[in-house]
C-alpha cells in the first residue's frame, strides 16, 4: 500500500479515531485540571466523530448519516463544553482553584 | 497503482498526511502542555486536522462546520474560562503519585492498540446499494425529513445548555 493512497482507505481513518480517543483518555489521567480534563474530552468526542465519517463515508448505505450524527456530536459537544465551563467557573469562585485534588470536600 | 508525487493525486495524499500531522501534533500538545493556554492552542491545532480529514471524507460541510463552531467557539470559550480563573499552574506542587503517568501511557495505548488491531482484523462488508452520494442537498433533505425529530430535540438541548449555564455562571455573584 503507498502511502500516498492513504486518504482512500477506511483503516487510516480508524487508526486516526483510536488515536484521538486514546490521546483523550491519556489526557483525562493526566491532566490536573478541570478544564484540562475537559480538553481531553473533546478530544474523545472528535475521536467518535472521525469514526462515524469514516464509517458513513466507506460502508453506510445512506451516507449522510454519518454526516449527520458528526454534526450531532459537535452540538452536543458545544452544550457539555458551555455547562462544563460555567460550572468551573461556578466551582472556582467557592474555591479559588480549578485544581481537582482541592476540590475534595467530601473525600473520607 | 503508484501515483508520483507532483501528480494532482499525489498532492492530495500529501495533503492528506498533512492534516494527520496536524491531527497527531495538537492531540499531543492539547495533553502534554504544562501551561493550560498552550493545550486549548493544541486542541484548536487538532480541529483544524480534523476538519481536512472530514474534507477528505467527502463532507467540506461539516469541515466548515468543525472549523466554525470548534475552533471559532468552543475554543474561544475555553480561552474565556482559562483567563477567568487563571490557574496557577507553575508553582503547584506535583501531589500524585509517581506511577500515575507510566501507568496512564500504558493503559490507552493498550486501548489505541486494541482498537486498531479489532479495525485491521474485521472485514468491513461495503453496503450493496447508495441510497445518494451524501452531498450537501441530500443531507439538508435528511436532516428535515428522516431526521427532523434529532434536529428539534438538539435545538431543545442547545436551548436548556445556554440558560442553564447562565444560570449556573450567575449564582453567587452579589452584583
Amino acid at each position: 500500500m503507498d502511502i500516498l493512497t492513504l486518504s482512500s482507505n477506511l483503516n487510516t481513518y480508524l487508526t486516526i479515531g483510536a488515536f484521538l480517543f486514546g490521546m483523550g483518555v491519556y489526557g483525562l489521567v493526566q491532566h490536573q485540571t478541570f478544564i484540562g480534563m475537559l480538553i481531553s474530552a473533546e478530544l474523545v468526542l472528535a475521536g467518535a466523530s472521525v469514526n462515524f465519517m469514516a464509517f458513513g463515508h466507506f460502508l453506510a448505505p445512506d451516507p449522510t448519516v454519518g454526516q449527520i450524527f458528526a454534526l450531532f456530536i459537535i452540538g452536543l459537544a458545544a452544550a457539555e463544553a458551555a455547562i462544563a465551563l460555567s460550572i468551573i467557573i461556578a466551582v472556582y469562585r467557592n474555591y479559588r482553584s480549578i485544581d481537582v485534588e482541592d476540590v475534595a470536600e467530601l473525600k473520607g | 497503482m503508484n501515483p508520483s508525487l507532483f501528480s494532482p493525486e499525489g498532492l492530495s495524499g500529501l495533503l492528506f498526511l498533512v492534516m494527520i500531522a496536524l491531527t497527531v501534533a495538537g492531540a499531543l500538545l492539547a495533553t502534554n502542555a504544562r501551561r493550560l493556554i498552550r493545550a486549548v492552542a493544541g486542541l484548536a491545532l487538532c480541529f483544524v486536522g480534523v476538519a481536512g480529514i472530514y474534507y477528505f471524507l467527502n463532507s467540506p460541510f461539516l469541515a466548515l462546520m468543525q472549523i466554525l463552531i470548534y475552533v471559532g467557539a468552543v475554543c474561544i470559550t475555553f480561552v474565556f474560562a482559562v483567563m477567568l480563573a487563571e490557574p496557577e499552574e507553575m508553582q503547584r506542587v506535583n501531589k500524585r503519585n509517581a506511577l500515575v503517568g507510566p501507568l496512564s501511557i500504558l493503559v490507552s495505548g493498550v486501548m489505541v492498540w486494541g482498537l486498531v488491531a479489532l479495525a485491521a482484523m474485521t472485514s468491513w462488508q461495503k453496503s450493496p446499494v447508495r441510497l445518494n452520494d451524501g452531498s450537501l442537498e441530500k443531507l439538508g433533505e435528511s436532516l428535515l425529513g428522516r431526521y427532523s425529530m434529532s434536529f428539534e430535540m438538539i435545538s431543545i438541548v442547545l436551548l436548556v445548555a445556554i440558560i442553564g449555564s447562565l444560570v449556573l455562571a450567575r449564582a453567587g455573584r452579589t452584583k
